[in-house]
C-alpha cells in the first residue's frame, strides 16, 4: 500500500472518522483516498480553504469532542503553525502529519527532512510543544499514526507524525491491526456538546490575568515533563556495545543508514545507530549513553543541519559530533554513508586518537 | 405575581465590560432572547472572536470556543460538521470577519455550512484601541489614519452583507441595526429568523448589525446613534439581502 493511503487507512482504523485537509505535493493521495473511504463508514471529509482554516477546524471538530485529524506538507504546515499554538494552548487532541518535502519557501516536491527544528521547537507562538512521532517506514507509519490517537488523547495535545515524501510515496506491504486491540476513545467531558443542564464547558487559549496564564503554561509544562519521562521512543541498532562511530539518525535517512551499518559490520568496522522515533521528547539520555559507547558520534540528515543540535545538546561535548546531510530532495546511498564513516576512521597522524590509542 | 420582563437564560449574570453606549449589550440580548424563544440554548455552542467580544462567553450561558482572529467560521465548521445535532454561532467584529477572516467568512457561506454569524460592523477596531477596519467610513479618523480614511490609499468600505449576497449557495444575509427600539425589533426578527434557518438546517444565516463605538469615535452615546444613523446608514442600507428561498434579494 501507498505510504500515503496506509496513513488515512490507519486514522479509520483508529477510529477517526474526521478529517480536514488541503491538497499539497506529496501527500494528496491521504485526501483522495478519504474523500472516498470515510464517506463509507459515516465519516466526515472536508477540503478546507487553506490550511490555516483546516487547523481551526481540527479547533472546533476536537472541542465539540471528536477524533480528527489531517495532513499535510512543510509549507502547509507553516500554515497551521498558528493553529498549533492555539491548539496546544486550548489543549485539544488532534493529530497532524507532515509529510515533508524540501524547503524554505516553495522549496520542492521531494522527500526532506528540513521541518525537524519547526516540529519539535515549535512552529507557532508561546511555551507550547507538540507530542512528535517519525515512522521510518509506511508499516510504522500505519502503527504512529494509530498510536498517535491515543496519546493524543491522554496527554490532550496535538501530535504530530513527522514523515517524508519517500515515506508518503513508496509502497510497501503493510498490516493493520485489529480494531479491537486499538483504545477506545476517551471520554472528553470538557467538551462543548451544549450546555443541557451542566455547567459551562469552554475551550480557550486566553488568560488574560498574569496568574492564570501561568498556571496553564506551568500545566502545560507538567504534561511535557510528562510525556519526556513516559513517552520517549527509540531503535538502537548494534549500539550496545563498544563502537568506533555511532550513526544518529531518523525516518527514511535512518533506514539507509542501517544499510550503511550493516554493510560497515560486514566489513568489520564496529558502528551502531540509534534511531529516535519519538523527536519530542527527544531520546537525550539515550543517545548520551549510546554516545560514551563510541569514539565519535555521526549524525546524517536530510537538511543542512537541525537534530544535530539535540545531539550535541545530548552529547553535551562528551564526544566529537560529526553531521553529513543531503538537502534538495537529494537521498544518500548507504555506500555514501558508509564513506562518511569511514573518513572518521581514517587514521590522522599526530592528532589522531586512533592513533593515540595505539600509541 | 405576573412576570412581565426578565434576563433570557441564555445570558449569564456577569456584567460586561462593553464601554457606555456601545451596543455589544443589546447585540447579546437579541441573540440570547432569540435562543430561548426557539428553545436552542441546551445545545448551543458560540464562538467568540477576537475583539471586543473576545470575553462574550462570559456573558453567554452557553458552551463556547474561542478562536484566533478571524478563524471563527473555521471552528463552528469543524465544530457543526462532526456534530450537526449543534446550534453554533459564530459573534464577530469587522476586523476580525472582514479583514483577517475574511477567507473563513466566504468559504463558510459558500460551502453553506450550517451555521449562524452574528457580524458587529462598527467600522472600527475596538478592542485594539481604534484603529482603521476594512469597513471603516471614509474620511472617518482613527488611530492608524489620522488624516481620515483616505480611499485612495485605502479602497472603500466594504459592504460585506452585500458580498455575501452575491454567493449563490443558499444563505440568509441580512443587515439590521440597533440604535433605536424600532430598529431592535426589526433586528431580533433578523437574528432570530436566522437561528431559526440553522435548527431547520436550512443554511448559513449572517446578520450583520451596525453598531456604535463611541469610545473609539470620540462621541458620546447620543452622538454615536446620529452617526449611525446619518454616516453608516445612507452607506450601508438595512434589509434582508438574500434569503434561502431566492437567489438574490433586495
Amino acid at each position: 500500500m501507498k505510504g500515503n493511503e496506509a496513513i488515512g487507512e490507519a486514522a479509520v482504523c483508529a477510529g477517526c472518522l474526521n478529517y480536514f485537509a488541503y491538497p499539497i505535493t506529496p501527500q494528496s493521495e491521504v485526501a483522495e483516498y478519504l474523500s472516498r473511504r470515510l464517506p463509507e463508514v459515516g465519516g466526515t471529509f472536508l477540503q478546507g480553504e487553506s490550511e490555516v482554516a483546516v487547523s481551526y477546524m481540527l479547533f472546533g471538530a476536537s472541542a465539540a469532542g471528536e477524533r480528527v485529524f489531517t495532513t499535510s506538507s512543510s509549507p502547509g504546515i507553516s500554515l497551521m503553525a498558528e493553529g498549533m499554538s492555539y491548539l496546544s494552548g486550548a489543549q485539544l487532541p488532534v493529530v497532524i502529519v507532515n509529510i515533508v518535502r524540501g524547503g524554505p519557501g516553495l522549496g520542492g516536491i521531494l522527500p526532506a527532512q528540513s521541518d525537524y527544528m519547526q516540529a519539535v521547537k515549535g512552529a507557532g507562538h508561546g511555551d507550547y510543544h507538540v507530542l512528535v512521532l517519525a515512522p521510518a517506514g509506511v508499516q510504522e507509519a500505519v502503527d504512529l499514526t494509530i498510536d498517535a490517537f491515543t496519546l493524543a488523547e491522554r496527554y490532550s495535545n496535538p501530535v504530530l507524525i513527522l514523515g517524508d515524501g519517500m515515506i508518503g510515496q513508496m509502497m510497501e506491504p503493510v498490516e493493520f491491526p485489529d480494531p479491537e486491540t486499538i483504545p477506545p476513545p476517551q471520554p472528553r467531558p470538557w467538551a462543548t456538546t451544549g450546555m443541557k443542564d451542566r455547567r459551562q464547558n469552554l475551550i480557550r487559549s486566553l488568560f488574560l490575568s498574569p496568574d492564570s496564564l501561568e498556571y496553564n503554561n506551568m500545566h502545560l509544562r507538567a504534561k511535557y515533563d510528562a510525556m519526556e519521562r513516559d513517552e520517549v521512543r527509540y531503535e538502537s541498532y548494534h549500539a550496545e556495545r563498544k563502537m568506533d562511530v555511532l550513526i544518529v539518525a531518523y525516518g527514511t535517512m535512518a533506514r539507509i543508514c542501517k544499510t550503511a551499518v550493516d554493510v560497515l559490520r560486514e566489513q568489520g568496522l564496529k558502528v551502531g545507530l540509534v534511531r529516535p522515533i519519538s523527536l519530542y521528547p527527544y531520546p537525550m539520555q539515550v543517545v548520551h549513553e549510546a554516545a560514551q559507547k563510541a569514539k565519535d558520534v555521526l549524525v546524517v540528515e536530510l537538511s543542512t543541519g537541525q537534530m544535530v543540535e539535540d545531539v550535541h545538546h545530548a552529547v553535551a561535548g562528551s564526544r566529537p559530533v560529526h553531521f553529513f546531510g543531503k538537502t534538495g530532495g537529494n537521498i544518500p546511498p548507504p555506500d555514501r554513508i558508509a564513506d562518511e564513516v569511514r573518513k572518521l576512521l581514517v587514521k590522522k597522524p599526530g592528532k589522531s586518537r586512533k592513533t593515540g590509542r595505539k600509541s | 405575581m405576573r412576570t412581565i420582563f426578565e434576563k433570557p437564560d441564555a445570558l449569564t449574570d456577569k456584567i460586561t465590560h462593553y464601554c457606555p453606549g456601545c451596543t455589544h449589550g443589546v447585540i447579546h440580548r437579541l441573540v440570547a432572547e432569540s435562543l430561548d424563544e426557539l428553545g436552542l440554548r441546551e445545545r448551543t455552542v458560540g464562538i467568540a472572536p477576537v475583539g471586543c467580544a473576545v470575553l462574550a462567553y462570559h456573558y453567554f450561558n452557553t458552551d463556547f470556543q474561542e478562536a484566533a482572529h478571524g478563524r471563527a467560521a473555521a471552528l463552528a465548521t469543524g465544530a457543526k460538521r462532526v456534530r450537526p445535532d449543534l446550534i453554533l454561532f459564530t459573534y464577530q467584529g469587522d476586523g476580525d470577519l472582514a479583514s483577517i477572516g475574511m477567507a473563513e467568512t466566504i468559504h463558510a457561506c459558500n460551502r453553506g455550512e450550517k451555521i449562524t454569524t452574528i457580524f458587529v460592523n462598527n467600522a472600527v477596531y475596538g478592542m485594539t484601541g481604534g484603529q482603521m477596519a476594512p469597513t471603516t467610513m471614509p474620511g472617518q479618523v482613527t488611530t492608524t489614519s489620522p488624516a481620515g480614511r483616505d480611499v485612495a490609499e485605502c479602497g472603500q468600505p466594504i459592504r460585506m452583507a452585500e458580498v455575501l449576497s452575491q454567493i449563490k449557495t443558499p444563505g440568509y444575509i441580512a443587515r439590521v441595526a440597533v440604535h433605536t427600539p424600532a430598529h431592535i425589533v426589526k433586528a431580533k426578527r433578523c437574528i432570530k429568523q436566522a437561528f431559526k434557518y440553522q435548527a431547520e438546517g436550512r443554511c448559513y444565516s449572517l446578520v450583520e448589525c451596525l453598531s456604535t463605538c463611541p469610545t473609539n469615535w470620540g462621541m458620546t452615546p447620543i452622538e454615536s446613534i446620529k452617526w449611525v444613523e446619518e454616516t453608516m446608514m445612507p452607506y450601508y442600507p438595512l434589509g434582508v439581502k438574500r434569503t434561502p428561498d431566492e437567489g438574490e434579494g433586495g
